[in-house]
């Protein structure tokens, strides 16, 4: 059993408690959320759940379909062997004198970054990639000294036309997803959306 | 036409065809309570505590199969619901569950009675709903209705705020329910049942068990096809007794921790396993990597999350079990088993388990036998947790679904007595008897008054050893005899239930135990039996904590016997 840092995606119904169903049941099955994001979808009265856990492949499969029993969850699916687009957002304050400051603006602009904020000590950088690229990034500008830092968490698509979530497409999605056995693919067949 | 929230209510309640509430009333809930005897049709039941009434409505729900309604008001009503709505959930009951709340312009203050109730029971229900418009509670019973009595069932729970009953609004039931995110599997997938019919007709050493997914199907004709034909040993869980006869040929008791010791043996040794509305639950197992080692695993279940939780399975199949067996029985082919049967036969002869031992002393496991023969099975029994259960359902033979009724997943001690005021609300022509541990007993005492109030004929009898008997068990066996808060005293059983109103009988003497059980039966009303039975009895077989199935200790035990494997 391998330790590996999953990404979910959900679709969930735009009810006021949700998060709170889908981060207490994760929660009770004693997973620790690296990062969750929610925020709406082309279809009205549904959002979109992007979670990163940590787990064994059978565990994460578990709390995924136990996810999947929450009633206002609408569909989830695994997405980590899929190929995907993950992307996070970062807005680092770093300490800026006149002195550094143009050093700054060279390492943003390596990063196609950008600064958002100017003050007279500090600027804003506004940062959005993979985590890799976000994380090395703020290693650079560690070195300046970072005041504050707010990251979105990941979001993630997977490529090419129809995703798993699509919900009118969602019958041809095959879930590449082994864990226990084809317990998953057993669990996502005849459900019609 | 303009109705309140509390009547939208009840007319909801009416069209989804409740006909008993379990409740107790309380300032968030009183204007649903005025608006009662409009509904005449609704009979509601006045517990003493509102855990009772969650737990007769968990009952009522399991010998009726439709969901059971429970009704408590906000804080404390609710919050005492909590227990009961566990049981209802860990047992796959179908309840709803109905709580007042403070009147929104208070919700979120810290108010009179105020208590996040949707929050607390997130993990024990099935789905909640906190109603914050009287338009939408048509919707929320029809909903909460559906999810509590299709799929997997389990309980739900609504919370109306007091000012939403008295909101007026357009009544309309709707039709069907808009759920996209609940759509319950009913029939399997052709290509598993194939795969299952294949593992099963290559089987040499095959054993069926069946789980309480059995009886909520009420797939019990399409079990006993399968066993025929097949001729498959068929072994219950604790929650599955009933789902097929167990005077049976094929019968082979049930497994587990107190489960039968062939039963066990037959599970162990098997080379196909056909698990069919279970859930590999630890009691049932014993230590998981000794489970049926040799074992491909066929399993069938409602719940896709309960494929690979617990035991490694082979070939899943979710859905309805009862659609599933239709299938899967027409690509079964007849078989005999001749080799396994002699094998499991001489098992049951090698260790026939429940045997009561020879005594003059007044043992438990003869109480219940004795009640098997006066009532010549024909009852339901509802028990409450530890040694009294495990007698229950070892020395009652229980042909018939939903015969017995008992707390399973949850343990719940103090579920026996509204748990049997339930039952006997459900099956009113049946023969109910509670039996009770001393201990349980003074958990949930206090309905006695309802039983009187309500004139429910529940026969009680509580076995009496002045001890938690199951805990006191695991004392001397595991923790060197070491009673530590065990022996309890009881009050005078006997007073107890005449100062209620309860005819009563205490019995210490082997020889009386007929005659008291037949005076009870013969008794109109309910009837209270205090059998004093012999303190330090133990249930076996036992399957010590961290054991394998087949490493139970058996009768008698006076020091720890492992019996090897093989």
């Amino acid at each position: 059993m391998t330790i590996a840092r999953h990404i979910l995606v959900a679709l969930v119904e735009d009810r006021p408690g949700v998060l709170n169903r889908v981060s207490s049941l994760l929660r009770r099955r004693n997973f620790n959320i690296d990062s969750i994001a929610v925020g709406h979808t082309e279809q009205p009265n549904l959002s979109r759940m992007t979670i990163v856990v940590e787990g064994d492949d059978a565990k994460v499969e578990q709390v995924r379909k136990q996810l999947d029993k929450v009633v206002d969850v609408v569909k989830i699916v695994d997405i980590t062997s899929n190929e995907s687009v993950a992307r996070e957002l970062a807005l680092v304050k770093v300490k800026a004198t006149a002195s550094s400051r143009s050093e700054i603006i060279q390492i943003v602009d390596i990063f196609r970054s950008n600064i958002v904020d100017v003050s007279s000590d500090s600027v804003m950088v506004e940062v959005t990639g993979d985590e890799e690229k976000v994380n090395s990034l703020l290693d650079l500008l560690r070195g300046f000294g970072i005041r504050e830092i707010a990251r979105t968490g990941r979001i993630a698509l997977t490529r090419g036309g129809a995703g798993p979530l699509q919900v009118e497409e969602s019958r041809e999605v095959k879930v590449p997803k082994q864990a226990p056995k084809a317990a998953s693919s057993e669990a996502e067949s005849p459900p019609d959306w | 036409m303009k109705k309140t929230g509390a009547q939208i209510l009840c007319e909801s309640l009416v069209r989804e065809g409740v006909e008993v509430i379990f409740g107790f009333p309380g300032g968030s809930v009183l204007p649903l309570y005025d608006t009662f005897p409009q509904y005449p049709k609704i009979r509601h039941i006045l517990v003493r505590h509102e855990q009772g009434a969650a737990h007769a409505a968990d009952s009522y729900a399991r010998v009726t199969g439709k969901a059971g309604v429970c009704l408590a008001t906000s804080g404390p009503g609710a919050t005492n619901l909590v227990t009961g709505i566990a049981n209802a959930c860990l047992d796959s009951s179908p309840m709803v569950a109905i709580t007042g709340q403070v009147a929104r312009p208070f919700i979120g203050k810290d108010a009179f009675q105020e208590i996040d109730i949707t929050g607390i029971t997130l993990p024990i229900t099935k789905h909640n709903y906190l109603v914050l418009d009287a338009n939408d509670i048509a919707r929320v019973v029809k909903e909460a209705f559906y999810i509590a009595q299709n799929g997997r069932p389990g309980p739900v729970l609504i919370d109306i705020p007091r000012d939403v009953f008295q909101q007026e609004a357009t009544f309309t039931y709707p039709e069907r329910v808009n759920l996209p995110g609940y759509k319950p599997t009913l029939f399997g997938h052709p290509a598993q049942i194939k795969k299952a019919a294949e593992t099963i007709n290559a089987a040499e050493r095959p054993v069926i068990i069946a789980g309480r997914g059995v009886i909520i199907s009420k797939a019990f004709a399409e079990l006993k096809d399968l066993a025929e034909k097949a001729q498959i040993p068929v072994v219950t869980t604790l929650l599955g007794i009933g789902c097929f006869p167990e005077t049976h040929v094929l019968s082979f008791g049930w497994l587990g921790m107190h489960g039968m010791a062939y039963a066990n043996k037959a599970v162990y040794d098997s080379d196909v396993l056909i698990a069919i509305g279970m859930r590999f639950d630890d009691r049932a197992t014993g230590v998981v990597s000794s489970f049926a080692p040799q074992a491909r695993v066929v399993h069938i279940d409602i719940d896709p999350a309960e494929i690979g939780k617990n035991v490694r399975v082979d070939v899943p199949i979710v859905g309805d079990i009862k659609n599933i067996l239709e299938v899967l029985n027409q690509q079964i082919v007849p078989c005999e088993h001749l080799d396994w049967f002699n094998q499991v036969d001489k098992w049951r002869e090698e260790h026939p388990a429940l045997v009561i031992r020879e005594s003059e002393a007044l043992l438990p496991q003869y109480v219940i036998r004795q009640i098997y023969e006066i009532t010549k099975g024909d009852a339901i029994i509802v028990t409450g947790v530890g040694q009294n259960q495990m007698w229950s359902a070892q020395f009652f033979f229980y042909d018939k679904p939903n015969s017995l009724i008992s707390s399973g997943g949850l343990g719940t001690m103090g579920f026996e007595l509204p748990g049997a005021i339930g039952a006997k609300v459900g099956r009113p022509d049946d023969t109910v008897w509670c039996i009770a541990g001393d201990g349980g007993f003074q958990m949930t005492v206090q309905e006695l008054a309802t039983i009187v109030q309500e004139n429910l004929a529940v026969k009680i009898a509580i076995i009496n050893n002045g001890y938690l008997g199951m805990v006191r068990q695991w004392q001397q066996l595991f923790y060197g005899r070491r009673y530590v808060h065990t022996p309890l005293s009881g009050p005078d059983f006997v007073k107890i239930a005449e100062a209620y109103g309860i005819p009563a009988l205490r019995v210490t003497d082997k020889k009386l135990v007929v005659s008291a059980i037949e005076k009870a039966m013969n008794h109109e009303g309910p009837f209270l039996v205090d059998f004093v039975v012999e303190p330090e009895e133990n249930v076996f077989p036992i399957v010590p904590p961290g054991a394998a199935l087949v490493e139970a200790l058996e009768m008698p035990a006076p020091e720890k016997v492992t019996r090897s494997s093989k």
